[in-house]
């Protein structure tokens, strides 16, 4: 919880960091929770802040 | 404030002569003006070198990581907490130590300073209110000490060493202030205006890791940072790297630190970072109820499981 509170205050949205536990035994629950992932960061889009497109070189 | 000394060499004396103590961590002259040093004193006769005076910020408490003699340390209200986290993490014994307890009015902010003067600061006196600057164009000037006090200095609301053995003067009342007003402006703001804000902050940092080895709790043997298998984060002045390795080393620091401001301070580029570490520091608070350094007997807040902890992340 501190760190997704100190990622939103750095300016990453709060919906791109997700954190479940499933066990082996739970397919359904594995089915929403990658459902609710997937719809939650595509509703945000693509995120281009703390990304490295390319390593850069000197 | 400046009749400590008196006492702290009278206090250092008696404890290494008595054999109490193998040494005493404390403050000497520094080699330039406003830049007190941490030295180890070892025998009676140099208790002389100790200073104590404005200039004392540094955080004694990195000094007594993993030693195994018995010292006396001199302990300011920031130091004494980032004492306590040490014992609470076994970094050392309490009963290794002797503490030194030394009321605080805060430490001045020697870049403040600077750039309130022209020219550069050849000399530096100071009464019990104000900081006597003197400069190479001869000019001399005077400023209030609490105008040019650290931010974190006058933000504290434990001024006065929380473990000790031995108090050096009287207990000097405590403030009641707003801590997080710096944290909430940054929270008021739009995710865009924060990334912008944290990009502007970290840019001219250049990765010295002065903010690491000053910080106490900094003690890892290998830094994540340093790290190359694996490696963890870039090494270089990317952006990306450079904010990475902020938000680790603060989120490291979760629940732990004091805001003592050694990190600020050390910094050669005037990076304000400590608005990571207090935001963690105001999170545990609302959240847990948990301020950090202030018992050796309370297990930390990361430390410790409830069933009311709040659980807002993991679904």
């Amino acid at each position: 919880m501190l760190l997704s509170n100190l990622l939103e205050y750095m300016g990453i949205e709060r919906n791109r960091l997700h954190m479940s536990w499933v066990s082996s035994a739970e397919a359904t629950k594995f089915i929403d929770v990658v459902t609710e992932v997937t719809e939650a960061v595509r509703a945000l889009g693509p995120n281009k802040y703390f990304i490295k497109d390319q390593a850069k070189v000197a | 404030m400046l009749t400590y000394i008196d006492e702290i060499r009278a206090a250092s004396a008696r404890l290494l002569q008595e054999g109490a103590v193998e040494m005493v961590v404390g403050f000497r002259q520094g080699s330039q003006p406003m830049m007190n040093e941490p030295c180890l004193i070892r025998r009676p006769e140099d208790v002389d070198t100790l200073v104590w005076d404005s200039h004392c910020g540094i955080n004694l408490t990195n000094y007594l990581t993993n030693r195994k003699e018995k010292i006396a340390v001199i302990a300011k209200g920031c130091d004494a907490r980032n004492i306590v986290t040490h014992i609470i993490e076994n970094k050392i014994e309490r009963e290794q130590l002797y503490i030194l307890g030394v009321p605080c009015q805060g430490m001045v902010d020697k870049r403040q300073i600077a750039m309130r003067v022209a020219g550069e600061i050849t000399e530096v006196g100071e009464s019990d209110t104000e900081i006597r600057v003197q400069t190479t164009r001869g000019e001399i000037q005077t400023f209030a000490k609490a105008e040019v006090l650290q931010q974190n200095c006058t933000l504290c609301t434990h001024r006065n060493p929380v473990l000790y053995d031995a108090l050096i003067a009287e207990a000097v009342s405590e403030q009641t202030v707003d801590r997080y007003t710096d944290v909430a402006a940054i929270e008021a703001m739009t995710i865009g205006e924060r990334q912008q804000y944290f990009q502007d902050l970290f840019a001219p940092c250049i990765r010295c890791y002065a903010c690491r080895n000053a910080c106490p709790l900094c003690y890892c043997p290998t830094c994540f940072v340093d790290e190359a298998q694996p490696q963890w984060v870039g090494k270089g002045q990317d952006a990306v790297d450079v904010m990475t390795f902020h938000f680790l080393r603060a989120y490291h620091c979760a629940g732990r630190c004091t805001d003592c401001g050694a990190c600020e301070r050390a910094c050669p580029v005037g990076i304000n970072m400590r608005v990571l570490t207090k935001k963690l520091e105001k999170d545990c608070v609302n959240n847990f109820g948990w301020e950090a350094g202030l018992s050796p007997d309370v297990r930390p807040a990361l430390d410790t499981f409830n069933l009311d902890d709040p659980d807002k992340l993991i679904k």
